[in-house]
């Protein structure tokens, strides 16, 4: 690594902390009510929409009405995104003749850009008309992000309000976060990318003689606009294959720097929003040290990794499945924060990485995303695993657990563990599945155990709705198609339903004003606990898979065995 | 029911907000300040489309400079990389094959550490860079088949380093340079050597 490197990982690091109370400071106005700068831009669209939907933004709803509207919504995204697939062929916007796509593949590619996974099992260019990618995946980008949004502003209230039944207006909050946060950051950020190369036309594949005289068929497409907001939103499904890799979505490495940096911007100004909004921006930082200490760990180790030598290649840079343009450093920065942060573009192959560095990109995922993790999502997910700490930490004194004056009981742990368990199971159930079926098995690319992490890797994703993959599993069959599509339904809303049940229990606690005796939530002391529950309960369930995937390859790698 | 017709119409306002009018706002900015960019920096010879300046071409004769491997052979449609795990035996045989092709097609030193984005494929398949370092070990081989003189060799040195890319600002990525612009710039000597005959 040389000292350019650590010059630039410092960077991204310094702009990350500073950007963070900028932005943040910005949603929580947006989401307080107060005046900003980009209500004279949107604020007429947004009393239209209002007008439109005929819903008075100020009518709130309990926890069963805002978890119903919530499912409705996803469930209408959903069935359009399915049958404009399935329809393709009929409709406009399809200069190459893309023919219709298979049903499995519809249902996987519309859970998986409604549960803001964006797993893709299909090739972009190959397979989805520009209508499709515009006004379908486009559009999903945008609202699953807004969806997370929400669910952590509900829960946000259930924590900060006393004796209500009242969460929120989920069609007030999706508005807003698509119209004043997701929305203007897209259009500056998807105008600097093509500042830098990233293309933006509708115009048909290009069909050129090389140099060599061979053909080469260029693909086109409405390209930045969407490569925006998958960064920004935490979506990550790629207008191409390779996604992040490919030249025409990252062409320069400051459109990677930017691409990056976008990944983590929201999920992390998001800590300082909900600092604000409960009334501690010592505990937003709290929670943001948390998130960042595990980030910088897991960098370091995937970094160290894949600049060590091994036995097969010796000291040869291990440039496999990476871009010139990138180098090591560039490739691991971006796979650590792309897992931490349930984004899941990828601009080098994660399944080239060495064992250990494809290990840290899987283990983010497996911890829950919660390592700045999907936009509102990662911090939701964080605060159950707040309400865990909290309540271990009681039991060890034998006080009442309190979280924000909020007494934590029973339902709200039982929750908490289901929010959990749901997504680890369904991670570990499809995975030995998978690893035992003919199904399951005949789409490997890498066989011993780099094929195993192939799999375990592909159900971590869906389930944690991160998105990247090792992506010579060919997972675009009958099989992974149903099983991956299930993993992403079951780990997005196995998850939301208990976080609206908590803020929904929550908004009807009262609030017990701060003693000496209370247990503090932002002290270095909470900190270190926090990291040791998140990795006992999120990661201790993995360590057998783990073992017998990466660990042992590794081991195996290191005394020179092939396979 | 009322949650169900609320559903459609905030759906249908954001397809068309977020669906329609938000890439064609893009579209129109872009193509307005960006126009060549936009359109995939493609680079014409005459009127015709020879390739874009972002996406890889195949380069393995001769007189040419090589582009790297490519799991896709630089072909778009769609892109993407090996996916070999390094315990993969595929890739080990791989990498041996390109370091025995790439000595005895350049005849390098025999001290010499190739360049490893020489022997590894790229994740997009469509790299159009190689370091600098591989492109100075390939001078030789061309300047041969091309039968170019010693003043030709000198200007194929300094395209070199003129065409090298060097990290944005000063920090970001790494040192690069474009294979088909350099091999543009071959064509170009040739052609004036031979109007110069």
């Amino acid at each position: 690594m040389k000292a350019q490197d650590l010059v630039e990982v410092v960077l991204f690091f310094v702009l990350l902390i500073g950007l963070t109370p900028i932005l943040g400071n910005y949603i929580s106005k947006v989401f307080i009510g107060n005046k900003h700068f980009m209500l004279p831009v949107f604020g007429w669209l947004e009393k239209l929409i209002y007008r439109f939907i005929k819903v008075y933004p100020d009518e709130e709803t309990n926890w069963v009405s805002y978890t119903i509207n919530l499912l409705v919504f996803n469930l209408i995204g959903f069935g359009f995104l399915f049958l404009i697939q399935l329809l393709q062929k009929y409709l406009p916007m399809n200069p190459v003749n893309l023919s219709n796509v298979s049903w499995h593949s519809a249902f996987n590619s519309s859970v998986s850009f409604v549960t803001n996974t964006n797993w893709q099992g299909y090739a972009g260019e190959t397979t989805l008309s520009y209508f499709v990618q515009m006004i379908g995946l486009t559009v999903q980008n945008f609202l699953s992000a807004a969806t997370g949004i929400a669910v952590l502003l509900a829960l946000m209230r259930g924590l900060i309000r006393k004796n209500t039944d009242k969460i929120g207006n989920f069609w007030s909050d999706i508005t807003k976060s698509t119209l004043y946060v997701l929305l203007p950051l897209s259009i500056l950020f998807a105008i600097v990318l093509v500042g830098q190369g990233v293309i933006q036309n509708f115009k048909a594949y290009e069909t050129v003689q090389t140099l060599q005289g061979a053909q080469q068929v260029i693909p086109m497409g409405p390209a930045a606009s969407q490569v925006a907001i998958k960064q920004l939103g935490t979506n990550g499904g790629g207008f191409f294959n390779s996604n992040s890799s490919h030249p025409f979505e990252n062409p320069t490495p400051f459109s990677n720097f930017l691409e990056m940096l976008a990944i983590l911007l929201i999920p992390a100004a998001l800590t300082f929003t909900y600092g604000k909004m409960v009334g501690s921006s010592r505990h937003g930082w709290t929670v943001f040290t948390v998130m960042l200490i595990l980030l910088i760990v897991g960098l370091s180790i995937s970094l160290t990794a894949e600049y060590s030598a091994n036995p097969i290649f010796g000291h040869l840079p291990l440039m496999e499945g990476k871009e010139t343009r990138f180098g090591i450093t560039n490739s691991i920065l971006w796979s650590t924060v792309t897992s931490a942060a349930s984004n899941g573009s990828v601009n080098a192959m994660h399944d080239s990485l060495s064992p250990i560095s494809g290990m840290i990109a899987l283990l983010n995922i497996m911890l829950g995303e919660i390592i700045f993790g999907g936009v509102g999502s990662g911090l939701y997910g964080m605060v159950i695993f707040i309400i865990l700490t909290v309540f271990i930490a009681g039991l060890m004194v034998g006080r009442t657990p309190e979280y924000l004056g909020k007494k934590i009981e029973a339902f709200e742990v039982q929750m908490a563990i289901i929010a959990i368990l749901s997504t680890s199971f369904a991670i570990l159930l499809f995975t030995a599945w998978a690893s035992v079926s003919k199904a399951g098995l005949s789409c490997l690319n890498n066989s011993g155990p780099h094929g195993f992490t192939e799999i375990l890797y592909a159900f971590s994703s869906a389930a944690g709705n991160n998105g990247s993959s090792f992506a010579g599993l060919n997972a675009n069959t009958f099989f992974y198609n149903l099983t991956l599509g299930f993993g992403m339904l079951i780990g997005r809303f196995g998850y939301i339903i208990p976080v609206l049940a908590i803020a929904g229990k929550m908004a009807g606690k009262k609030i017990t004003p701060l003693s000496a005796g209370t247990f503090r939530t932002d002290n270095w002391l909470f900190i270190c606990l926090l990291i040791g529950v998140i990795l006992i309960v999120g990661g201790l369930i993995f360590f057998p898979a783990l073992s017998i995937g990466p660990v042992i390859e590794n081991l195996l790698m290191k005394s020179g065995m092939t396979f | 029911m009322k949650t169900l017709i609320v559903s459609i119409k905030i759906f249908l306002l954001f397809t068309v907000i977020t669906g329609i009018i938000y890439p064609l706002l893009v579209t129109v900015i872009a193509q307005n300040l960006f126009p060549s960019k936009a359109n995939g920096s493609l680079i014409f010879k005459g009127n015709k489309v020879i390739g874009s300046r972002l996406i890889g071409q195949k380069f393995d004769t001769t007189i040419y400079f090589s582009s790297r491997p490519s799991a896709i052979s630089y072909n778009p449609m769609p892109s993407g990389g090996s996916n070999y795990g390094l315990t993969n035996v595929r890739l080990i045989n791989l990498v041996n094959e390109r370091k025995n092709k790439f000595i005895a097609f350049n005849q390098p030193d025999s001290l010499i550490t190739i360049p490893s984005e020489m022997l590894f494929a790229s994740g997009s398949g469509l790299d159009p860079h190689i370091s600098p370092e591989a492109a100075l070990l390939q001078v030789e081989r061309i300047t041969n088949a091309r039968h170019f003189d010693d003043n030709q060799k000198k200007r194929v040195l300094q395209s070199i380093e003129y065409l090298t890319e060097k990290p944005q600002l000063s920090i970001l990525g790494e040192v690069r340079i474009n294979v088909l612009i350099l091999n543009l710039e071959l064509d170009k000597l040739s052609d004036k050597s031979r109007v110069n005959k």
